[in-house]
């Protein structure tokens, strides 16, 4: 049985009908379709420069489009309260951990800001979640004493803190070592199974994509080229999405 | 430039619309005001003991050759408390902790802190700007009004020890007295309050506006010192025959 029959219980729906996003003149986005499940693990490859991190950006409403729209359980990214109903949260490239707050404040800051919990409680679930990840006792460590790894980690606490219904990834696993970056992709799975929320991840790391995607849409200058499961990508005959997923260094 | 000008009223309305959150955000209100008192304190001080110092230097022989001497310290008292104490301090605060902010807000806004903050639900308004500018407006005229006190003693100091202008502290203060009431020091205090909300606005607006890396920082934080001080420097003026007029 699939992950995404599985875990249909807190997810929410995705779709994205017609988006379209131009930078200075310059069109990044041409008229994108998506839609992806509840509790569905989707992956967007493709190559550098192609839209996927303006398209993750529109899904959680750091963007907005010239044209189209983003549904989040049906109802438009750009309706009132729309964040409020649905909890989202987004795993940047760079953890984007706030830089001035120890790690256990920025693990904390939404349930502290939201009053969702006193302070005995969110001092429990940080310490809780940084144990999932494997950062036990680095609460009071400042974001710039972590390696790259940890704040990915880090970075994927603060988004378990949220408990979300969506979880976005932006390269999850670049600048990472292989190990760290099994790592992270298990924790990707992991974070499914524990929430059965809906993920979707941004990355060009193939083995990552076919690992632990339920779904994979291969993007090309900003269109989404092709759809499908791991196996039905593999066997797509379009030659740009060949050329991406057989592309192998050759020493001279 | 209208744009930025547009965007500024902009950022002030919503800031103005979150004050009800200021209770709820009042840990980093605090840590505001340490900032802004801690770094800026002692320096205020030093300023304005010489501000008031040159003041009575350069006035003190005119008016003591015209056998003016005794109103040296109500003109020093003025000017300190109408002008030179707001403006100075002002511009002294836009350089250290308008840049700060800036500085700061620009940087997390290059490395993606303040998208992290939007994706937790969490207003940058509210989370960031709230705090700085009710800070800022408590700060600057409460630093203001140490810039008065100490300016005034400067002026005394000078006044009284320099030879070619020798009015005692007596008379010095005694006309001060008679010359400052307190429309003067709230004159001053009005001054230093919109001062306050104009160096708040534009350098968080400069920092929410940065793109690029560290040169888009520094950019940031050259417009926001340079354009604080253009424009308080422009109000001030429309805010003195505001002033004259009543």
């Amino acid at each position: 049985m699939s992950a995404t029959s599985q875990n249909l219980v807190r997810g929410v729906r995705v779709e994205v009908r017609g988006l379209r996003k131009s930078f200075n003149g310059v069109e990044v986005l041409h008229g994108v379709d998506l839609r992806v499940e509840p509790g569905e693990i989707f992956v967007i490859m493709g190559p550098s420069g192609s839209g996927k991190s303006v398209l993750l950006k529109h899904l959680i409403g750091l963007e907005t489009p010239d044209a189209g729209e983003v549904l989040i359980g049906g109802e438009s990214i750009e309706t009132p309260g729309v964040m409020d109903r649905h909890r989202m949260a987004m795993v940047f490239q760079s953890g984007a951990l706030l830089n001035s707050l120890t790690v256990g404040e920025n693990l904390g800051l939404y349930l502290w800001e939201h009053q969702l919990k006193s302070e005995p409680e969110i001092a429990a679930i940080v310490a809780a979640k940084l144990d999932l990840v494997g950062l036990k006792g680095m609460e009071d460590r400042m974001p710039n004493e972590l390696s790259g790894g940890m704040k990915k980690r880090a970075s994927i606490a603060r988004a378990l803190v949220m408990e979300p219904e969506l979880i976005l990834y932006d390269e999850p696993t670049s600048e990472l070592d292989p190990l760290m970056a099994v790592t992270i992709g298990q924790e990707i799975v992991n974070m499914r199974k524990r929430l059965h929320a809906t993920s979707i991840v941004v990355s060009h790391d193939r083995d990552l994509a076919f690992g632990i995607a339920d779904r994979i849409a291969i993007m090309h200058h900003g269109r989404i080229l092709c759809v499908g499961s791991a196996d039905e990508i593999r066997a797509t005959a379009n030659p740009a999405i060949q050329e991406f997923l057989n592309a192998t260094f050759k020493p001279v | 430039m209208f744009h930025d000008i547009g965007q500024i009223i902009l950022l002030f309305w919503r800031t103005l619309q979150s004050l009800p959150l200021v209770w709820r955000h009042r840990r980093k209100v605090f840590d505001q005001l340490f900032e802004i008192g801690n770094a800026s304190l002692f320096m205020s001080c030093v300023l304005s003991l010489f501000i008031g110092g040159v003041l009575a230097l350069q006035t003190g022989p005119l008016l003591v050759e015209r056998g003016l001497g005794n109103v040296l310290g109500g003109m020093v008292g003025l000017s300190m408390c109408k002008e030179l104490g707001p403006v100075m301090m002002a511009v002294l605060i836009a350089g250290r902790i308008g840049s700060a902010m800036a500085a700061e807000i620009g940087s997390m806004t290059v490395y993606q802190e303040i998208d992290a903050l939007r994706t937790m639900n969490i207003n940058p308004v509210h989370y960031l700007v709230l705090p700085r500018m009710v800070a800022i407006c408590i700060a600057l005229p409460t630093l203001v009004i140490f810039a008065i006190l100490i300016g005034w003693l400067g002026g005394a100091v000078v006044a009284a020890n320099n030879h070619l202008i020798s009015v005692p502290y007596q008379t010095y203060f005694s006309n001060l007295e008679n010359l400052v009431g307190v429309g003067d020091l709230a004159n001053g205090l009005l001054k230093s309050f919109s001062f306050a909300v104009v160096i708040g606005i534009v350098s968080c607006h400069q920092g929410l506006q940065t793109i690029g890396g560290p040169r888009g920082i520094g950019r940031s934080v050259t417009k926001a010192v340079v354009n604080s001080i253009v424009m308080i420097l422009i109000l001030d003026y429309f805010l003195t025959r505001m002033m004259i007029n009543l």
